[in-house]
């Protein structure tokens, strides 16, 4: 493997290899596939999600390519190593939030984080100085010199993330950043992540199963279920694969009270072309959904909408369409994965760039 | 390490990072338990226990000591007599209460004290992970552990020894003669190299037994096993694996007689009080047996009017070194590799 990777970086056709990259990655632990024949590629800067349930493979495909488990077959390369032959050139570039994260409790944050720094061969003035900026970014300034066994379980989890920062990586890989931390804090800790991208061009993988704050910060997402990856792209990519060939249009009447105007509505609505099913609202305030197939009839059903409310006198008081929710493209990419597995069905469709194996 | 050179040309994406890998990582992990062990209770208990040994035996046997020191006139290597020459009849389950025999019934205790958490307590605080993702190789965690130990624990044995030798001085008026300060020397550098070997069974345990307390228990019922019966339990296992029929002749009594006798020599316990003893006593013309009271020491002188040279010293207890060594690397090299393949996940 390092002498076919050393080639290949000389030759100039690895110069725009992506910085996190796996082909056919597997971990078996006895009989079950905890990674199964995974194809990755993360790309510079942009912001990944790894999105699966519990026991998906999240934490072992991370693992792995931190050369911190043995894999059991595929290539794995990190910003242009091979982690289970260059852990080092890996490591001192790739900052890591472990899942279950956890500190020197009789040291204060500020010294937990030195040693990190020392071990990175940060020293001295530089070192304090790093040390300080980061913590100020995960706003812990000022418990800094409180011992870190004092420290709540999502002060803890800000300082891994300082943790992280201290050795300035090119590539951060966060296994649940955000679980224990405030909603609040949530936000302003993808906000200062999502910064770091935009800024220093650092390329992050995260994985989380808090699908709306992925769905909020990630530019592209992989939907893991079983160790296959089953799904990957951007939200709105996501959306149009797993909608099931449908759109979604919700819309909001106003003095629909009683049910006999109820009916009278659904049956005008239902008229509709394309317009395949209507789901009433359970409350009163609650818009209805229309689920139109195909899915690019989405505007003209809206068109359509206006034109019988105002033909029929309805007090329409809202219509817009909705991209169905990363919740709803999981479950479904989850689903249709299930089906597919007794089939043997390569698991989802492969961004183009995937093709290329590892020499 | 056989890790590669960094390549010769990175992809583009890779920013060349000006800061280089730290060269020693477990000189910075090293540097980190020293300071840990220092603030720790462990290190009051080292300072405790080696207190008493040097202290107890001084204590009981100064008497002795200052009277041989005026009496023989031209009695040699009483200077180190301070270390092999406890009270008359104060022997404790039969061990003599000198100095050396003490800090030998000691030490496997606290190389055990010192390590026998120092991989489990980092898996349960949940540091492991996070050590580990640094750039370090996954030894340099155990050499760095094994090595902030050890020089905790050695610096406090010589700060002991050091204090012994000014007491012998100061209050008993016995010079010590160049030789006698080399075997002093050469007695605590072997003494290290036990805490050693105990220090790496700790480690071992460290790694192979997930919970910290287990792993302690289990240091302490080998101690148990070796230092305070282990030439029992040897004789016994020879006794059980070879039968020496009742009119066996005495040439097949003393074959079985010597097995004991080797596989005795083989323990850590066994190498380690040897060589003490030749180092310490410059009479000791066999590893075997040991001086205990004055009157020992007396006899001894009479039976043997010359002093081992130093150098005749050094070839006698130079094979226990080696095995002391051995022993050491075997465990370490157990600890390393089982350490290697582990998940670092708990
Ligand atoms: N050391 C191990 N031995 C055996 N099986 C393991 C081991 N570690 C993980 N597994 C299994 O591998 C599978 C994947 O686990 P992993 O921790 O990667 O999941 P995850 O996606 O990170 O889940 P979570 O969201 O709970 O963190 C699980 O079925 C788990 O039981
Ligand atoms: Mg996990």
């Amino acid at each position: 493997m390092s002498g076919a990777g050393r080639t290949e970086s000389r030759s100039g056709r690895i110069r725009t290899e992506p910085p996190i990259r796996t082909r056919a990655l597997t971990k078996q632990y006895g009989d079950l596939n905890a990674v199964d024949g995974l194809d990755l590629e993360v790309r510079a800067g942009e912001i990944f999600g790894l999105l699966g349930a519990n026991g998906a493979g999240k934490t072992t495909t991370i693992l792995m390519l931190l050369g911190l488990t043995e894999r059991t077959s595929g290539a794995v390369r990190v910003v242009g190593f091979d982690p289970a032959r260059n852990p080092l050139e890996v490591k001192r570039r790739v900052g890591y939030l472990p899942d279950a994260v956890g500190f020197y409790d009789d040291m204060t944050g500020r010294e937990n984080l030195r040693y990190t720094a020392r071990l990175n061969g940060l020293k001295g003035q530089v070192a304090e100085q790093k040390i300080e900026t980061v913590l100020d970014q995960v706003r812990l300034s000022d418990r800094a010199d409180d011992r870190a066994g004092t420290y709540s379980r999502g002060m803890l989890q800000r300082l891994g993330i300082a943790d992280a920062l201290v050795k300035d990586p090119t590539v951060l890989i966060l296994d649940e950043p955000t679980t224990a931390i405030d909603p609040i804090g949530v936000v302003e800790i993808l906000e200062m992540l999502r910064g770091l991208v935009r800024d220093r061009g650092v390329t992050m993988l995260l994985s989380s199963h808090l699908l709306t704050q992925v769905q909020s910060v990630c530019d592209r997402v992989g939907i893991f279920a079983a160790g296959k990856l089953v799904g990957i792209g951007t939200v709105p990519e996501l959306a149009t694969r797993f909608g099931e060939g449908d759109a979604h249009v919700e819309v909001a009447f106003e003095g629909v009270s009683d049910p006999a105007t109820s009916d009278r509505v659904a049956g005008f609505l239902a008229a509709i072309q394309d317009v395949a099913e209507v789901r009433r609202a359970t409350s009163l305030l609650d818009p209805w959904t229309l689920v139109v197939r195909p899915p690019e009839s989405a505007i003209r059903v809206r068109e359509a909408v206006l034109a019988v409310s105002a033909r029929e006198g309805l007090h329409l008081t809202s219509i817009r369409s909705v991209v169905a929710s990363l919740d709803e493209i999981y479950t479904k990419a989850v689903r249709a994965a299930g089906l597919a597995s007794g089939s043997h069905r390569p698991s989802g469709d492969r961004p183009a760039a995937g093709g290329r194996a590892v020499a | 390490m056989t890790e590669a050179s960094a390549p010769v040309a990175e992809p583009a994406s890779v920013p060349v990072l000006d800061r280089p890998i730290p060269p020693r990582g477990w000189v910075v992990i090293g540097r980190k338990e020293i300071g840990d062990h220092v603030s720790s209770a462990r290190f009051v208990v080292l300072l405790i226990v080696l207190g008493l040994a040097a202290g107890i035996p001084l204590y009981l046997a100064a008497e002795q000591i200052r009277n041989l020191a005026s009496q023989v006139s031209g009695a040699q290597a009483v200077f180190l007599a301070m270390w092999v020459i406890g009270a008359q009849d104060s022997s404790i389950f039969q061990l003599n209460v000198t100095i050396q025999s003490f800090v030998g019934l000691a030490a496997p205790l606290l190389g055990i004290a010192f390590a026998f958490d120092a991989v489990n307590g980092e898996r349960s605080q949940g540091t492991l992970p996070r050590l580990i993702s640094q750039p370090i190789y996954r030894d340099d965690i155990i050499n760095g552990k094994f090595a902030g130990a050890l020089a905790v624990i050695s610096l406090v044995l010589v700060s002991v020894m050091i204090f012994i030798a000014g007491f012998g001085m100061i209050r008993l008026g016995i010079v010590p003669s160049l030789g006698e300060v080399i075997r002093l020397g050469l007695w605590v550098v072997v003494t290290i190299v036990y805490v050693g070997v105990w220090l790496a069974l700790g480690l071992l345990l460290s790694v192979a037994v997930r919970r910290a307390a287990t792993s302690a228990l289990m240091g302490l019922g080998s101690w148990l096993l070796l230092v305070v019966f282990g030439k029992f339990i040897v004789n016994l296992f020879i006794a059980f694996f070879i039968r020496v029929p009742a009119n066996g002749t005495a040439q097949e009594q003393l074959q079985v007689a010597q097995l004991q006798d080797f596989v005795t020599r083989l323990l850590p316990t066994t190498l380690y009080t040897e060589a003490s003893i030749v180092l310490l006593n410059p009479r000791a013309t066999s590893t075997g047996g040991t001086l205990g009271t004055l009157g020992q020491y007396d006899q001894a002188q009479q039976q043997i009017p010359s002093l081992l040279s130093l150098d005749q010293s050094l070839l006698l207890v130079w094979p226990h070194i080696v095995a002391l060594v051995a022993i050491m690397a075997v465990l370490f090299a157990a600890a390393y590799i089982r350490f290697m393949r582990q998940e670092v996940r708990a």
